[in-house]
């Protein structure tokens, strides 16, 4: 039983760490119909910055990592605004070209972090709390899981609330239901467009400082790698819903964790068949629309 | 004249001929491109270069199927490349200790290894397929994601994990084996190119293949004449699965091994790169940017050990020593500032000193819905 338990918040909490990831993709998604490549390289380089300027802080320390957290939100979205801004806007309405631009920055970035800080994985020194374990009903679950859990759970709030309570918000929603109604009654959707990459990559970014923590390293792979698993989310989630994105985050990792631990290590075919299930019985996922 | 005859078929199977001439009988001449080959044209090593060049560009040509006449993204390309290498290299480990004289057990590999292709094409096809767009993408790329992490993991002990698969040269015809036969491996080479080419062309020809352009423009009036885009663009994808397999079994001989790199997400990736450089929708430009992409990667690799370089400051050393960061680049470039990539720029230029028709962007590019 405390097994079962362990797996299932162990689970939770790399869903967490999915979600952080996956809702940026989803709602750039939504809105924009942009599958970011380049969403990947906003969580690497925030990971990065965030060590950087945290370990100058206080290396191990919590001041350090709060510090790195809050640098890695920063940076994520001011890279994802930039990107949006330089790249993407120019191809307005291009949306396979958009996609191409972004598989083109995150090749060319990741080389370029290679090229800075290696290719090795970079060990990283946390807060002692974070590598301790708290005892739930038996099961010894590790600290940092409560971290991404509780980081991911305030993410999901805040935007949320974003969506629902700002004017900026919803347009955003008006957006994602129909684009060209929005645009036709004369409100500038760029300006969501922008707010939405921005959002997107401050979510990424905090992902790429708490993936480090997770992984307990930092490396130039990171991002590409978690970004994966962030597509089937959106995927198995449902294109452009924030709902679904979560959903799937949990479900998605938690079949990881089972198949990983009681079929020998396949949890990542397991989520490939996962994707496959819910593609042949609902094309559009989970909580997606059909589209018209 | 002379413009109107090479506008011709017979001008184009000319050039054509032309082309593969001048390619066949380059291991006989000594021509030295510094900077762009590392050596006189008939040394084992240029040789090398150029076969892998030409391999990359045949499997870039069987992208240019789905990707330029299909219209769909895939980013799994990779792993039917990967089946073509490591199938060979698995069956003939397989069917070395059976006996069977070894032209035989060479033949019998090739034809298996094209069948688990031709089904591994069909099953993923038929898979992905049943969406279209980014949920396409995103399936092809989940697909080739798990085929990966079980090549990483050794199944079955066939795979050999991240040290992979070694060519077992026993049962390989000997004028394919070694450095002293480079020659006939860079024929080989250019052979399977030709016929990768050549099946493009005749796919793309086919009824079938013009069913798949027009449902790439528009599905919905497809659907409406009766014709079903999901068989056809099925059959175009295992086809292109196929083509794929032939320049991964290419690679295997010429290579004498294959590594789970062959596999990732990352080279497919290349793959777009390449084909978007050289011009999306044309079948020249999977070849000219399959051939400039792999010189590209080799001299820059190259570049990035020179001097000059090392003496640079951090800030212009580090990206200049990257051939990844400035293939991206410039791949980026290419698709804000010139759409038709090097073969329409071409086109461009010489239809603009030819007549005033405007040659419109690839059709792919134009606004998809996805």
């Amino acid at each position: 039983m405390s097994t079962v338990l362990l797996l299932l918040i162990t689970g939770v909490g790399l869903g967490a760490l999915y979600f952080l990831v996956a809702s940026g993709l989803s709602l750039i998604y939504g809105l924009m119909g942009v599958l970011n490549f380049a969403h990947g390289s906003f969580l690497t380089l925030a990971g990065f910055l965030g060590w950087e300027v945290g370990r100058r802080v206080g290396d191990g320390t919590w001041p350090g990592l709060l510090l790195g957290m809050l640098v890695g939100l920063v940076v994520g979205a001011l890279v994802a605004a930039l990107t949006e801004l330089i790249f993407i806007r120019p191809l307005y309405n291009r949306h396979i070209e958009q996609v191409l631009v972004t598989v083109g920055l995150g090749l060319a970035s990741v080389a370029l972090f290679e090229g800075i800080w290696g290719t090795d994985p970079i060990q990283i020194r946390l807060p002692e709390w974070l590598g301790g374990t708290t005892n739930v009903l038996g099961a010894n679950i590790p600290n940092d899981r409560w971290l991404l859990i509780g980081t991911a759970i305030v993410v999901l709030f805040l935007i949320v609330l974003f969506l629902q309570k700002t004017s900026y918000g919803l347009v955003i929603r008006a957006g994602v239901e129909n684009r060209t109604m929005v645009t036709a009654l004369g409100i500038d959707v760029r300006r969501a467009f922008t707010i939405v990459f921005a959002i997107g990559g401050a979510a990424a970014g905090l992902g790429g400082v708490l993936a480090s923590v997770y992984y307990g390293q930092v490396s130039a792979h990171q991002g590409t790698s978690l970004l994966i698993y962030a597509f089937i989310v959106t995927v198995i989630g449902g294109l452009g819903s924030l709902t679904g994105a979560a959903i799937a985050s949990v479900l998605v990792a938690v079949i990881q964790q089972f198949a990983n631990f009681y079929l020998g290590g396949t949890g990542d075919l397991a989520i490939v068949l996962a994707l496959a299930a819910v593609l042949l019985v609902r094309p559009t996922g989970l909580m997606g629309k059909v589209k018209h | 004249m002379l413009r109107t005859f090479m506008k011709s078929i017979w001008g184009k199977l000319a050039l054509g001929a032309a082309i593969i001439v001048v390619a066949a009988i380059l291991p006989l001449l000594d021509i030295s491109i510094p900077g762009v080959l590392p050596g006189p044209t008939y040394t084992p090593g240029t040789l090398t270069v150029l076969a892998y060049a030409m391999l990359i560009a045949a499997l870039a040509l069987s992208y240019h199927l789905i990707f330029g006449v299909a219209g769909l993204l895939s980013f799994g390309h990779a792993m039917f490349f990967a089946a073509g290498a490591y199938g060979l290299g698995i069956i003939l480990k397989l069917l070395a200790p059976a006996g069977m004289p070894e032209s035989v057990t060479f033949i019998v590999a090739i034809v298996l290894t094209l069948l688990i292709a031709l089904v591994l094409g069909n099953l993923v096809g038929a898979l992905a397929l049943r969406v279209t767009g980014i949920s396409f993408a995103m399936v092809t790329l989940a697909v080739a994601q798990a085929m990966n992490v079980l090549i990483r993991r050794n199944v079955g002990g066939l795979t050999g994990g991240e040290e992979g698969v070694t060519l077992t040269v026993a049962v390989v015809p000997d004028f394919l084996v070694g450095v002293v036969n480079t020659r006939n491996l860079y024929w080989m080479a250019l052979a399977i190119l030709v016929i990768v080419y050549l099946a493009c062309v005749w796919v793309e020809r086919s009824r079938l293949g013009h069913v798949v352009a027009a449902a790439r423009e528009n599905e919905l009036r497809v659907t409406v004449l009766g014709l079903r885009p999901y068989l056809v663009r099925l059959f175009l994808f295992a086809a292109a699965a196929v083509l794929a397999a032939v320049a991964g079994i290419g690679f295997m001989l010429l290579q004498s091994s294959a590594t789970p790199r062959i596999s990732t997400s990352d080279f497919t990736l290349t793959l777009l790169v390449i084909v978007v450089l050289g011009g999306v929708g044309y079948r020249w430009g999977a070849i000219v940017g399959g051939i400039i992409y792999t010189l590209l990667d080799q001299r820059l690799a190259a570049l990035a050990s020179a001097d000059w370089i090392e003496a640079l400051p951090d800030v212009l050393r580090i990206p200049l020593s990257e051939p990844l960061f400035i293939l991206g680049m410039l791949f980026v470039a290419v698709v804000m500032f010139a759409p038709g990539g090097i073969v329409g720029l071409s086109h461009r230029l010489t239809s603009r000193r030819g007549s005033k028709k405007e040659v419109e962007q690839p059709a792919v590019l134009q606004d998809m819905e996805a």
